[in-house]
């Protein structure tokens, strides 16, 4: 079983060696290696925190546009050689504006007629699908990597070992937590959109338009995915199947959180980080995709409030 | 139609389907029927649990992978004619279903769909560790050249599939006929009204995941003995997953005639545009004709025609 080791392409250097041993350097550097992952985890998660924890909409093409964020930092740096996460900041209007538009059809189509969730799961579902074939039909299913002067390097505290791959995305995702949290919580639109969550009716009274505030809520929660992509794309190459390993990652993170609450979001996917990266130094990177399900199937059957649920 | 006489009648045109498909005596024709007798089952297996119920299953590849390794599994451990495999198949399958649907069915219906998400890539992960059936590498499935009283082995195939289509067909207009059908419907309409009322939710759904997955587990059952090699990327293929839920949303999802002309229809689009452009092109087009579909005509191909008639009539 041990020899299907070797296929991971996730495996991070200087996480494990083959010694079956169980030394403290392995322990506290599989620690450091999941609570970075963990970070670039969060990232993924917090658009769907929003689509679905606060919004309702059950978006399962989320990763599909995390690929595509991926693909259009590969293209930019490999053609201009500008930062991936730069430009995924650049990008971020342009994957708001896409998200608001999606909305505006799933919002006409669907949610406008009543709570048809088939239709609208089966739709995102069908998106997800047309745009991981035509990434492939456009690139093929070759993996792409981009350049970037942090990826290599690694700083060295003692026996811990941070990998600026990991890090780098561990640190812009949680600044971009920090800077979600700012809006939801200080920013007008950002309680407006924490009250379509509680109570539409009121909204409506209050003379605002849930549907305005979910249009704006459903484009931020696209824009997030601009900036996980290229992060995506610094940790490990990605071809456009790679998108489907994260929806049962990413539904996890977001169940365990606790519906539509980022600090649980970010705690939880800390908490998936670290199982994961132990699961894959102590039994080998083959079985991390299963880590995820379980956590899920755990959570639904005895806490599907999630950690911090209201 | 009584069940009983619309049994005989489908056993009738499954036997004309059968000799004709003989007269053309291409073996192409028996490969390319296979393949779409498969999605008639898997289709219709899809919607009797989401079309009824509304309760979606992405994980359609997955239960028809379940079905396919555990005849892998026994084709290695002891040998057993296909029929048995089949319903070995669909015994897994349906217990595979009906724990999925314990621990998730009495949530919001969301989290059943990203459960049966996740089941796939976990079943798959563990398929791909499990050396016993080939591992991530795939399994040879050697397949018997002759029947002796019929003729080369993809006709017994084509002959057990075409048996499969029929059982799931009757089973299908059967529950949409009995009192399983109609809570069934209640409880795709208002689950909570149905639920006061004193249906037995939590009972019907998952009679309905027993049943639709052990259909699935069915369908996968002869796949190795098809396909000759079966590896977990193909067995747990995403177009397994897109097709069973494009079939029944292009046709129509209230009846069983739905799946039935949405497999028909799109097997046979997919088959000619994997033979004449390409088979990337050809997922592309079942794609889009799912949002398209889902987007313009909700009911589908079955909602527009009994549309058109209603407006003829007035």
């Amino acid at each position: 079983m041990r020899s299907s080791a070797e296929e991971g392409i996730r495996r991070k250097p200087g996480d494990w060696g083959e010694q079956v041993g169980f030394s403290f350097d392995l322990v506290i550097n599989a620690l450091i290696a999941g609570i970075l992952l963990g970070g670039f985890y969060a990232a993924v998660t917090l658009g769907v925190s929003i689509s679905f924890g606060i919004l309702d909409i059950v978006n399962i093409a989320h990763p599909a546009f995390i690929i595509l964020g991926s693909y259009i930092a590969y293209i930019v740096n490999t053609r201009l050689g500008i930062d991936p996460i730069v430009v995924s900041v650049v990008m971020l209007p342009v994957f708001y504006l896409l998200g608001a538009g999606i909305y505006q059809v799933y919002y006409e189509s669907f949610e406008k007629h009543g709570q048809d969730a088939l239709r609208g799961l089966s739709f995102f579902f069908g998106l997800l699908f047309v745009t991981e074939v035509m990434l492939i039909l456009v690139f093929g299913v070759d993996y792409r990597y981009v350049e970037a002067p942090y990826i290599g390097p690694s700083w060295r505290l003692g026996v811990m070992d941070f990998p600026l791959r990991m890090l780098v995305p561990c640190l812009a995702a949680l600044a971009m937590f920090g800077v979600l949290q700012i809006i939801l919580s200080y920013t007008f639109i950002g309680r407006a959109i924490s009250a379509v969550a509680q109570d539409q009716l009121a909204l409506r009274l209050m003379g605002a338009s849930p549907t305005r505030i979910k249009r704006i809520a459903f484009g931020i929660s696209i824009a997030t995915t601009a900036v996980a992509g290229a992060l995506l794309i610094i940790i490990q190459p990605v071809e456009p199947s790679v998108g489907r390993e994260y929806i049962g990652r990413v539904f996890a993170i977001c169940v365990l959180g606790g519906l539509g609450s980022l600090p649980g979001t970010v705690i939880a996917a800390m908490l998936l980080g670290i199982i994961e990266s132990f699961t894959a130094t102590f039994y080998g990177p083959s079985w991390a995709p299963a880590v995820a399900f379980g956590v899920l199937l755990l959570t639904l059957a005895f806490r599907p409030a999630g950690l911090l649920g209201r | 139609m009584r069940t009983r006489v619309f049994l005989l009648v489908s056993i009738a045109v499954a036997a004309v389907v059968f000799f004709a498909a003989r007269m053309v005596n291409n073996d192409y024709v028996f490969f390319a029927g296979y393949t779409i007798l498969q999605f008639i089952v898997l289709a219709t297996a899809w919607n009797i649990l989401g079309g009824y119920t509304g309760y979606v299953n992405f994980g359609s590849a997955a239960f028809f992978a379940m079905g396919a390794y555990s005849t892998v599994f026994f084709h290695k451990a002891f040998p057993m004619p296909i029929p048995i495999l089949i319903l070995i198949g669909g015994v897994v399958s349906g217990v595979v279903g009906f724990g999925m649907g314990y621990l998730t069915l009495r949530l919001r219906g969301a989290f059943f769909a990203i459960a049966t998400l996740a089941l796939a890539v976990v079943l798959q992960t563990l398929v791909v560790n499990w050396d016993y059936v080939g591992g991530s590498r795939g399994a040879y499935i050697i397949r018997p050249n002759d029947i002796a009283w019929l003729g080369p082995y993809i006709q017994y195939l084509f002959l057990l599939m075409l048996t499969l289509v029929v059982v799931s067909l009757t089973i299908a207009r059967w529950i949409e006929r009995s009192q399983l059908g109609y809570g069934f419907a209640t409880i795709r309409d208002d689950e909570l009204a149905a639920e006061a009322s004193g249906v037995p939710t939590l009972k019907l759904k998952l009679v309905a995941t027993t049943i639709s997955g052990a259909l699935m587990g069915m369908a996968g059952a002869p796949f190795p003995y098809y396909i000759g090699y079966l590896q977990p990327s193909s067995a747990f293929g995403l177009e397994y997953a897109v097709n069973s839920i494009a079939m029944p949303m292009i046709g129509g999802t209230t009846s069983w005639v739905g799946p039935l002309i949405g497999a028909i229809l799109l097997g046979s689009l997919q088959q000619i545009a994997t033979v004449t452009i390409s088979s990337a092109v050809n997922l592309l087009i079942v794609g889009l004709l799912l949002v398209a579909f889902v987007i313009i005509a909700p009911n589908g191909i079955v909602g527009l025609v009994q549309g058109w008639m209603r407006r003829r009539e007035k």
